[in-house]
């Protein structure tokens, strides 16, 4: 299985390579339309060099966990309030059905207008979009808690409290975890949009500096290292997820 | 009297209407008495259970426990599941260990009491196990410890052997038969199998088919170590079949 996903890997970075050299070689379009892997690696290399890769890497992780810190606090209080509290789900269940189809993009231009172009944008950007889906997915998993695990804990004596940190929240921890992953993938993903519009640094901020000054291998470049950052990060949480869930896959011995 | 039902009764809304699921019921119940509750399904005896518990008020009468009402679940009252209701998330010590931890006992001293009491189920070498990694059999050994080990005068027992196969099933009663004579608990169990009350019971309360109330109730006078293959439990056995029969055929009809 590793063997034939390593071999996908391996057949669209050839294809690329062997689109993008055969056009510089024929110039059926323009060769810079199409950057080779070499251009690509060029421009990488030339902004590791002066450092301005770092620079927007970190920027835009910043931006993210900020935003994403925010959001995550408020979706797990507020997930777990409304999960335990009838009449609150009540009235914040239309509030969020209505708002969550709206493209979180749409917003954007708002979130300009009321915090300026600075950083606080962005991370409000951030924290408004990865909000409601770990909101809707934590109380989901709070709610779907068995009673059971409930009744047997206050019969152990139990108290509200007791019930909430010793119960509650390590049987949704999984849905929890996988809620937060979520929304770490979708604040990775937006983040771009937000820095593309009045930002002077981040990885947006690259990739449309190249799209400026008509530079597509940096497009490519920023995308690639957007598309790795993202796998990193994914691979990082699914990691702790397993070690944190170990008793569900724990095997006989 | 260790516990007393005072005319409890209960009912249900079913499509809008009461639905009655059990009639008025007294009964007390002696210190270190075993009570079997048996009767046809859904005949109430779970839910009798469930408002002794306190998981479930009843909508007339009252529990006392030692002269106290019930008014919800409580450390005096443990309760074990058919289904388990383990903490999943927990090893067997951490299982067994829970309501000392909401006592607030030292490591040490908890750690201590739940090797005990795993000891006395037999389950000594699976501590650091997680229950995905056990039997039905080895589950319900754990919560029954866990049980025991928060130290509640009475223990409630709903069908604990139900989900269990036969021979297991046999091994469970004696080991809870040999664990009562050392522990001296009031005990009230749920059961539909006749020679599971007849081994366990020092009385066994037998209820009508839907909506229940007390039919019978017969006194066990047997030895503490009790033989299945006995004339006189054969003819407990016999006597009470008879009863409990003329109920299902009822639920036939």
């Amino acid at each position: 299985m590793k063997g034939v996903r390593a071999l996908a890997l391996v057949a669209v970075l050839l294809s690329w390579a062997v689109v993008t050299y055969g056009n510089a070689r024929l110039e059926v379009v323009n060769p810079v339309l199409l950057p080779t892997p070499t251009d690509v690696a060029k421009v990488f290399a030339d902004s590791v060099r002066d450092g301005t890769l770092v620079r927007h890497i970190l920027t835009s992780l910043v931006r993210v966990a900020e935003g994403f810190g925010i959001a995550a606090v408020l979706a797990v209080g507020l997930g777990l309030l409304a999960a335990m509290c009838g009449p609150l789900r009540l009235m914040l269940e239309p509030v969020i059905e209505f708002v969550r189809p709206i493209p979180p993009l749409a917003f954007l231009p708002m979130f300009l207008v009321w915090f300026g172009l600075g950083e606080a944008s962005k991370v409000a950007f951030i924290a408004y979009t990865t909000f409601f889906p770990m909101f809707v997915g934590i109380a989901a998993s709070v709610l779907r808690v068995d009673v059971m695990l409930l009744r047997a804990a206050a019969s152990l004596g139990a108290q509200r409290v007791d019930l909430i940190r010793r119960v509650v929240l390590p049987a949704a921890f999984p849905g929890i975890i996988v809620a937060l992953r979520v929304g770490f993938g979708l604040a990775l993903f937006v983040i771009v949009g937000a820095e593309f519009m009045g930002a002077d640094a981040g990885l947006g901020h690259l990739i449309m500096e190249g799209r400026t000054f008509f530079n597509p291998a940096q497009i490519v470049m920023g995308a690639l290292v957007l598309g790795l950052l993202g796998s990193l990060v994914n691979a990082l949480l699914v990691a702790a997820e397993r070690r944190a869930l170990r008793w569900r896959t724990a095997q006989s011995a | 009297m260790k516990i007393r039902v005072q005319g409890v009764a209960r009912s249900f809304r079913v499509e809008g209407r009461e639905a009655p699921a059990l009639l008025p019921i007294d009964l007390d119940v002696a210190a270190r008495e075993v009570i079997c509750l048996l009767g046809p399904s859904g005949c109430g005896k779970s839910t009798l259970l469930n408002i002794v518990a306190g998981f479930l008020q009843p909508t007339a009468g009252r529990v006392l426990v030692d002269d106290a009402p019930v008014t919800g679940p409580g450390a005096d009252r443990g309760v074990v599941f058919q289904e388990y209701v383990l903490f999943p998330w927990l090893t067997v010590q951490g299982n067994v260990e829970f309501g000392l931890v909401l006592k607030g006992l030292a490591a040490g001293e908890r750690r201590d009491i739940a090797r005990r009491y795993l000891e006395l189920v037999g389950l000594g070498p699976h501590a650091e196990k997680y229950p995905v990694q056990l039997s039905g059999g080895m589950k319900q050994r754990v919560a029954i410890a866990r049980a025991l080990a928060n130290s509640p005068s009475i223990i409630l027992m709903d069908e604990p052997f139900g989900a269990l196969d036969a021979q297991t099933r046999e091994v469970l009663q004696e080991e809870l038969s040999r664990i009562q004579r050392v522990e001296h608990k009031t005990i009230l169990f749920v059961t539909h199998s006749i020679r599971e009350a007849v081994y366990l019971a020092d009385r066994v309360v037998v209820l009508t088919k839907a909506p229940g109330r007390i039919k019978d109730v017969f006194a066990i006078k047997l030895p503490e170590v009790r033989d299945r293959f006995a004339t006189e439990f054969t003819r407990y056995e016999s006597e009470i079949t008879r009863v409990v029969k003329e109920e299902v055929a009822q639920v036939h009809q």
